[in-house]
């Protein structure tokens, strides 16, 4: 028995780690918050090149064939240096959507040029999960009409991959005939985010989509613990930052870090914390290899670490005091990752719902 | 990540399921002192005292499974598996597990660790069988939080401790045929340096036991008074003046075992049920859509702490693995999460929430109540959560600690 990450996950999220401190430091990232965009690009190309594309494609499509686990450390990594990449959309729903969704066909076409770098997809699941009222998906003869919003890691995507309310995926490319994308600002300039409108958009059915839920499910929850672990990792960078602050920073002749009310707020962060890892963990492991929790535990993790990493996230911004408060120090960045992550794929309450649902308690 | 124990373990586990199976549904004919221990009331399996129970445990190896057979225990070889397997099944089986308290959770470990090979033959056995009693004598009046300030006073006369002062908060004093102490020989010495490990009979002329009421109105605690009590030299464990490091030895013990995640997932579940029977305005608990979330926030919280539980396990068996903070979090969420769980339970019920004692229209049998109630004083016994949050943030997360007040 052995609870945690392997030392290969754990050599990956340090090669990760190391790149993003070496490529996107606080400097790039308000770059490409304000004005230079375009250098979001060598960042992404680097992490791909790192393998963060083809982590979840199996090895017969050219892919590492690794596990969802494997794939939500990655996620905990890319959260803790808020890298700013297409990840939990395009590598890690998009793949396992595919993989259980997708005809053998499908698969050999698709996930063989995700691995190779060749595509990338975004995706528009908002139908599914959260509709909106003037949105509506409809899915006729071959062509799609509707408007999909808050699209995930749709800026330099290929691909597209869009569900209505039933869960059937639908795929097509992002120069489609009748497809327009708008931008869509969110506080986080760290990924994007856009709505995507089709007028009689030709595409094609992934075809186990058809009439079984399971695949856009399957593709959910695992894109839940991903966000999850994406902000487990970005809130553990903030209290590692409070706490480091704290030990520099010195008011009335001492350093705030020994003032109780400082170290009490780090310790409640801590505390608040550290469960989280287990949790986001075990999750994953339910989505690997235990079927029947994996539903009740993704949604859980979810929400549980939105809460948690909330909390953290104010605090640790109160430790640095004004600074705290300043694009001078980005530590916004952290806090408003934290912010969106906690929307997407479903905010705490909607998802806790769902938990109760699963137990049938609804 | 591999949660499976491992197909040697699969056996035990069925063994463990089978004997879970054939006493879920035992009976005590005997009460218990302790307030959270359940008597089986209503069902109709085995009957038996819990003297005799224990004894069945200890021969399964259900309970005291790696102290050796000759100190009253099963004398199996430590296995931090197979004793979650047991803690696991008995608690998916509502089936009680042992005795509890401070002699079995906090002494035998010390002894067993630090005692002389006399003080293990004496002491361990009866423990085990709950024929022996303990109680803790920590805290002071004056000696809290700082408990190292602590003045009992014990003076080495013609081979007997001679001691004198008082203790507070001791729990279950009344009952207990012995007490662990702490007691400052060597008062030349530093504050933590001067402090010796002490075990002493409650017949001792010279004691005197003063119950004190607590908030849930059993008298849990009570002050010990000392005059001139005489107790033989070798009744101390470890050597004088190293008592500070005896007793933190099992302080850790004792933090591990407040707040057991499978316990408070028990009571979520027990909650749920209420929600499903329990209705207000025609409406199911469960089905109030405000308390619907509140429930699953909580029941999130306590999946979290139960994954953290599984990791701080791996840790134990895994050498290099490292979740020291880990660890150090566990008293402070645990007791915490239960406190908050059982006070959420009191809300939704509303005015019949507050019912306590005999009264009618109680619910569960007041256990929500005296719980919510316990659990304040785990919070604040065995180190306030905020000498816990200190702990956390000074050999968590190295922080550092507040510049000292001149003579204190
Ligand atoms: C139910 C229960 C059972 C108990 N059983 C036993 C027993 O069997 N044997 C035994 O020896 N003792 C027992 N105790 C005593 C217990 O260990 C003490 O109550 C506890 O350590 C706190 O000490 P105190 O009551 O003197 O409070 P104090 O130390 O006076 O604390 C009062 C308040 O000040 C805070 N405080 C104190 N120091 C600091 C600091 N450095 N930083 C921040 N805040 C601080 C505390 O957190 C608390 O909020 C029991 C207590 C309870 C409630």
């Amino acid at each position: 028995m052995y609870f945690g990450l392997s030392e290969d996950q754990e050599f990956f999220q340090e090669n990760i780690k190391k790149f993003l401190d070496d490529n996107a430091s606080v400097d790039i990232i308000r770059k490409i918050a304000t004005d230079q965009p375009e250098l979001q690009k060598d960042i992404q190309g680097g992490l791909i090149s790192l393998g963060i594309n083809n982590l979840l494609v199996p090895e017969e499509y050219g892919g590492l064939g690794l596990d969802i686990l494997f794939a939500v450390a990655v996620s905990q990594a890319l959260g803790s240096g808020i890298a700013p990449t297409a990840f939990v959309g395009s590598y890690v729903m998009a793949p396992i959507a595919i993989l259980n969704g997708g005809s053998e066909d499908q698969k050999k076409i698709y996930l063989s040029d995700i691995a190779s770098g060749k595509i990338n997809f975004a995706v528009g699941f908002s139908e599914f999960i959260g509709a909106r009222e003037d949105c509506e998906i409809v899915y006729d003869n071959g062509k799609l009409n509707g408007r999909s919003i808050f699209v995930l890691d749709s800026n330099n995507a290929s691909h597209i991959m869009v569900a209505d309310k039933s869960g059937k995926i639908f795929i097509t490319t992002m120069d489609s005939k009748g497809l327009t994308r708008n931008h869509l600002t969110t506080v986080d300039k760290t990924r994007s985010f856009s709505e995507v409108i089709f007028k009689d958009v030709e595409v094609e059915l992934l075809e186990k989509s058809k009439d079984a839920i399971s695949p856009i499910q399957k593709s959910i929850d695992a894109g839940r613990v991903a966000l999850a672990a994406d902000t487990l990792g970005a809130a553990q960078e903030m209290i590692n930052k409070a706490v480091e602050y704290s030990k520099e920073r010195k008011q009335f002749g001492r350093v705030i870090g020994s003032f109780q009310a400082v170290k009490h707020m780090c310790a409640e962060m801590a505390a608040d914390l550290e469960p989280c890892y287990a949790m986001v963990w075990h999750a994953a492991h339910c989505l690997d290899e235990e079927e029947e929790e994996s539903r009740f535990m993704s949604c859980h993790s979810k929400a549980h670490t939105a809460e948690v990493g909330k909390a953290v996230a104010k605090k640790a911004t109160e430790v640095h005091g004004g600074m705290g408060f300043t694009d001078l120090l980005g530590l916004h960045y952290w806090f408003k990752r934290i912010g969106v992550n906690r929307q997407l794929l479903g905010a705490p309450e909607m998802v806790r719902e769902e938990a109760a649902k699963i137990q049938k308690l609804i | 990540m591999d949660l499976n124990y491992g197909p040697q373990y699969e056996d035990f586990k069925k063994e463990v399921q089978s004997f879970c199976n054939e006493y879920k549904d035992l009976r005590f004919v005997d009460s218990s002192q302790s307030p959270l221990a359940s008597d089986g009331k209503g069902k109709h399996g085995p009957e038996l005292t819990r003297a005799d129970w224990q004894k069945l445990l200890i021969e399964r190896g259900y309970f005291a499974r790696s102290v050796p057979k000759e100190y009253g225990g099963y004398g199996g070889d430590p296995d931090i598996i197979k004793s979650r397997i047991i803690a696991t099944e008995f608690s998916k089986a509502k089936v009680p597990s042992g005795m509890g308290g401070q002699g079995i959770d906090m002494l035998v470990p010390t002894l067993l660790e630090l005692g002389t090979e006399e003080q293990k033959q004496k002491y361990i056995m009866p423990t085990l069988h709950g024929e022996m009693i303990w109680c803790q004598g920590y805290s002071e009046p004056n000696a809290g939080s700082d408990l190292a300030s602590l003045q009992t006073k014990g003076e080495l006369i013609d081979d007997e401790w001679v001691i004198n002062g008082q203790k507070i908060w001791t729990s279950t004093a009344q009952y207990a045929q012995m007490m662990f102490c702490l007691v400052r020989t060597e008062p030349d010495a530093s504050k933590h340096g001067g402090i010796s490990y002490l075990l002493i009979p409650m017949d001792t002329p010279g004691i005197e036991i003063r119950p004190l009421v607590d908030m849930t109105l059993k008298a849990g605690f009570n002050e010990v008074f000392f005059t001139d009590v005489k107790i033989p030299a070798t009744n101390i464990v470890g050597n004088r003046g190293d008592g500070w490091a005896v007793a933190n030895a099992t302080l850790s013990h004792e933090r591990g075992s407040l707040a057991d995640p499978n316990a408070t997932m028990n009571r979520v579940n027990m909650l749920i049920d209420l929600m499903k029977e329990e209705s207000i305005d025609g409406k199911k608990l469960i089905d109030i859509p405000v308390y619907r979330d509140k429930l699953m926030a909580l029941q999130g919280k306590v999946v979290a702490f139960q994954s953290h539980s599984l990791r701080t396990l791996s840790s134990k068996i895994n050498p290099g693995q490292d979740v020291k903070l880990g660890k150090m979090i566990q008293k402070l969420v645990g007791t915490e999460l239960r406190h908050e769980l059982e006070g959420f339970a009191i809300d939704i019920m509303g005015e019949i929430g507050t019912l306590y004692e005999q009264s009618p229209l109680l619910r569960d049998g007041g256990s929500w109540q005296f719980i919510y109630m316990y659990f304040l004083g785990l919070i604040i016994g065995g180190g306030t959560s905020q000498i816990q949050k200190n702990i956390i943030s000074e050999r968590g997360l190295g922080m550092p600690r507040e510049p000292k007040v001149k003579d204190s």
